[in-house]
């Protein structure tokens, strides 16, 4: 029993960090199509956020607040990386549609270059440009409709860029002064510190959970609730679906395709963002971080079947319990006297090297027959 | 004819010293016969790049150094030492046309270069080739003994093998048992390889080993066997490398394996800088073995220490890798001078037998082109540095391991023509 739980739990914990590193993806790859090589470094922008949060509830005024602060950056994270995505559709991916290996090469050099960005530029002017895009990009949307019909609205939209590089700039160059870990430039891997009430080990039913990874699969359910009820119960939501369906139908039918579009890869970089919270609880955060876990986001969807999120939560689990059974030789332990032969095949795939490509072998020979993955889309879209 | 050449060299800095004194110990630019170029030849960009760098800034300081103290001299004239930097790029073909571009190009008579294994397997073929000389300054697994190639790392008899014994017999978890970590490339591998014989001697019992891909973070199932197989808790020898040591050290903490409850991780990949990126609350109460630590208390190493700080800022550390790299600079100079040319071949004959009274304690240059170093073991605290605990008489070291199966009973003599890279003992 114990041993069931346990393994049970390890798996739910491994698949979870697939699952929410891979959740964004399923919604750009699978519901946009659009193949995001950057989705890692999305990821890490999320990352950074929480290692940035976490100087600043360092400093006096937030202290009493610290043990909060993992809390706050889930949503900063999610804005951060949502703007960064939202400003990457606007500029780059927009113009792409329909041609996926533009799409993978131009994508692949954003990844380049945000790695490069936060080697080189140091983190508090980082955020400040993080601050005055928020800034640029919404402030514009928040005035009444009416000032909006006017002709001079392109100068209101000019002004508040301005104020957005001013703010950025001052609020850049406060960080830089009161926090000076974040006033450097470093190509340095940084750690992120969970608080204490997060530390530490829980016992459920007998066996001991480590909280973070408590923490992660708490993060990866609610992501994973949050974002099936938007786009199963909100307008928002239903437009989503109708233009993943037919999208000349959902435009002649007065849908904003455009406004869809961005909305769909904001989400899906948002929840990248998040993943990258989760991410930083459990390694070091650097330039790199998300690159480690883009191939195992693409195949986490593409076993779940694109453009299904059911097919991505059980690929994500499926995938984490088989990499638990596998490289932690579990088989042997639920059955101590197999056979000889058996027993050392089943010990030589024991390790997680052996173990990853034990899973990609089984994922490959599931594909042969089935290449559609787990859940297959039905329907008009598959003769798109 | 080599002792004139001595003898010469000696007159020849002592002359110089002489003036020096006399000008009052005063800048002595502007006074050199010459100039020598060197090549340094590290990664500056990509992963590697945070390690690698600190290696540059020790040999530029060391060669600072010499410079300031009147640069190299041979056959009565002194030269100052110019440096050419070249990128490797985290990248292992790079270092070998790198290597080359800098031996045909610059012709350079020394490079200095070279972190990981793979970039030092690269490089070989080139070195040989063009029986160009190397200096690697990183310990490493050995089982290679190059006629061009001299290494001033540690052998893993100069590291992994007095650590291993401590830990059986002497750490708090004594007798207990053993389970291998690491990343999977050569290092690891081989070093554990060699580990497992080891404990077999000592009659000890290695329980389960496992290693982790380069660039994966996932160590829950690696977690869940170390449970089973020392449910007591025991040893954990760790050779990850880089980050991944980050998401180990957090998530065994996390699941509860911790010095307090009996688990003792020594590790061979972490030195001073490493603890203050890992954080020291997650590492304190574990080990390290290295030759060089900087809380060695002894003038020399706290003068390297104190103008390393001084010369790239109060914030930095120094840790063995640098230390060594700091070393092989000095050898070359002191080799040159012996030789009283820069001809590689000449320098390689002067470069065994080399003394130098290193921060770690007195190193000297074995005809097998490794250092005969000082082993020490250290426990790792809060402040982010070791408390050692442990110090070693001088270790020769053994290019071939004569643990490993494989090499058993070989070792490598370049100063004898009919024994050479790798002959039976």
């Amino acid at each position: 029993m114990e041993l069931l739980l346990d393994s049970l739990f390890n798996g739910v914990a491994i698949g979870s960090v697939l699952l929410v590193a891979a959740l964004g993806l399923a919604i750009v790859f699978g519901l946009m199509g659009v193949i995001n090589l950057a989705h890692g470094e999305l990821m890490m922008l999320g990352a950074y956020t929480t290692y940035v949060t976490q100087l600043i509830f360092k400093l006096p005024l937030l202290k009493p607040f610290y043990n909060s602060y993992i809390i706050v950056s889930i949503f900063l994270a999610f804005i951060v990386s949502g703007v960064v995505g939202i400003l990457l559709e606007k500029t780059i991916i927009r113009k792409l549609y329909g041609s996926p290996l533009e799409t993978l090469l131009a994508t692949w050099g954003v990844s380049l270059i945000l790695q490069q960005f936060v080697r080189s530029v140091p983190l508090a002017y980082g955020t400040g440009l993080v601050i005055s895009l928020i800034i640029g990009l919404f402030l514009p949307a928040t005035f009444p409709p009416k000032i909006k019909e006017s002709i001079n609205f392109k100068y209101f939209k000019f002004s508040s860029w301005i104020l957005a590089a001013i703010t950025g700039v001052v609020s850049g160059s406060v960080i830089s002064a009161t926090v000076s870990k974040l006033s450097r430039a470093s190509a340095r891997n940084v750690d992120v510190t969970a608080p204490s009430w997060m530390r530490g080990q829980v016992e459920i039913l007998g066996t001991a959970f480590p909280k973070t990874r408590l923490m992660i699969i708490v993060i990866t359910l609610i992501s994973v609730i949050a974002i099936t009820l938007f786009l199963n119960q909100s307008a928002w939501g239903m437009r989503i679906r109708a233009v993943t369906q037919n999208r000349q139908m959902s435009d002649c039918l007065g849908i904003s395709t455009e406004k869809v579009d961005i909305i769909t890869f904001g989400i899906g970089s948002g929840l990248a963002g998040v993943a990258g919270v989760a991410v930083s609880l459990l390694g070091s955060v650097g330039p790199n971080v998300g690159g480690n876990y883009i191939v195992g986001c693409f195949m986490v969807v593409v076993l779940g079947g694109v453009g299904n999120l059911l097919g991505t939560v059980l690929a994500s689990f499926g995938i984490g319990i088989m990499t638990d059974l596998i490289g932690a030789g579990r088989l042997l332990s639920i059955w101590p006297d197999m056979p000889l032969s058996l027993s050392n095949t089943i010990n030589f795939f024991a390790t997680t090297s052996m173990a990853r490509v034990m899973i990609f072998a089984l994922i490959v020979i599931f594909l042969q027959f089935k290449p559609t993955g787990l859940f297959p889309q039905k329907g008009r879209m598959v003769e798109n | 004819m080599r002792i004139s050449r001595r003898i010469l060299a000696g007159l020849a800095t002592a002359s110089l010293a002489v003036t020096a004194t006399s000008c009052g110990g005063g800048g002595t630019s502007g006074s050199f016969d010459d100039t020598v170029t060197v090549g340094i030849l590290h990664s500056l960009s990509g992963t590697m790049a945070i390690s690698e760098s600190t290696l540059v800034d020790t040999e530029k300081m060391a060669i600072e150094e010499i410079n300031a103290a009147g640069g190299v001299n041979v056959g009565g004239k002194s030269y100052k030492i110019e440096y050419i930097v070249e990128d490797g790029a985290s990248d292992w073909p790079t270092f070998a046309e790198k290597s080359k571009k800098l031996i045909d190009q610059d012709g350079v008579p020394v490079v200095f270069g070279g972190w990981t294994s793979a970039s030092r397997k690269a490089m070989l073929p080139v070195y040989e080739s063009k029986d160009a000389f190397l200096y690697y300054p990183i310990q490493y697994e050995a089982q290679e003994c190059s006629n061009n190639i001299f290494y001033t790392g540690a052998t893993p008899n100069q590291q992994s093998e007095p650590a291993t014994d401590f830990m059986y017999k002497r750490s708090p978890a004594a007798g207990g048992d053993f389970f291998l970590v690491g990343s999977d490339y050569v290092f690891p591998r081989t070093s554990n390889t060699i580990t497992k014989a080891q404990v077999k001697q000592l009659g000890g019992k290695v329980v389960g080993e496992d290693y982790l891909p380069l660039g994966n973070t996932e160590v829950a199932p690696i977690i869940s066997k170390i449970k089973k197989a020392l449910p007591e808790g025991g040893i954990i020898i760790n050779t990850l490398n880089g980050d991944q040591n980050v998401a180990f050290f957090k998530q065994i903490q996390d699941a509860g394996i911790t010095p307090s409850s009996g688990y003792y991780v020594m590790n061979y990949s972490i030195a001073e800088e490493e603890i203050s990126t890992i954080g020291p609350e997650f590492l304190e109460g574990h080990y390290g073995a290295w030759n060089y630590m900087m809380s060695i208390d002894t003038p020399a190493s706290k003068k390297f220490a104190k103008s390393f700080k001084k010369r790239w800022g109060a914030d930095r550390v120094v840790a063995d890798p640098q230390e060594s790299a700091y070393n092989m600079v000095y050898l070359w100079k002191q080799a040159v001078e012996d030789a009283g040319t820069f001809d590689d071949n000449a320098v390689r004959e002067a470069l065994v037998g080399q003394k130098f009274d290193a921060p770690q304690g007195p190193v000297e240059v074995m005809p097998n082109h490794h250092l005969s170093q000082t082993v020490r073991i250290g426990e790792i605290n809060a402040e982010g540095g070791f408390t050692i605990l442990e110090e070693t008489g001088v270790v020769l070291p053994q290019a071939w391991n004569q643990k490993h199966p494989s090499s058993k009973g070989f070792a490598c003599d370049w100063t004898d023509p009919s024994k050479g890279e790798k002959y039976k003992l």
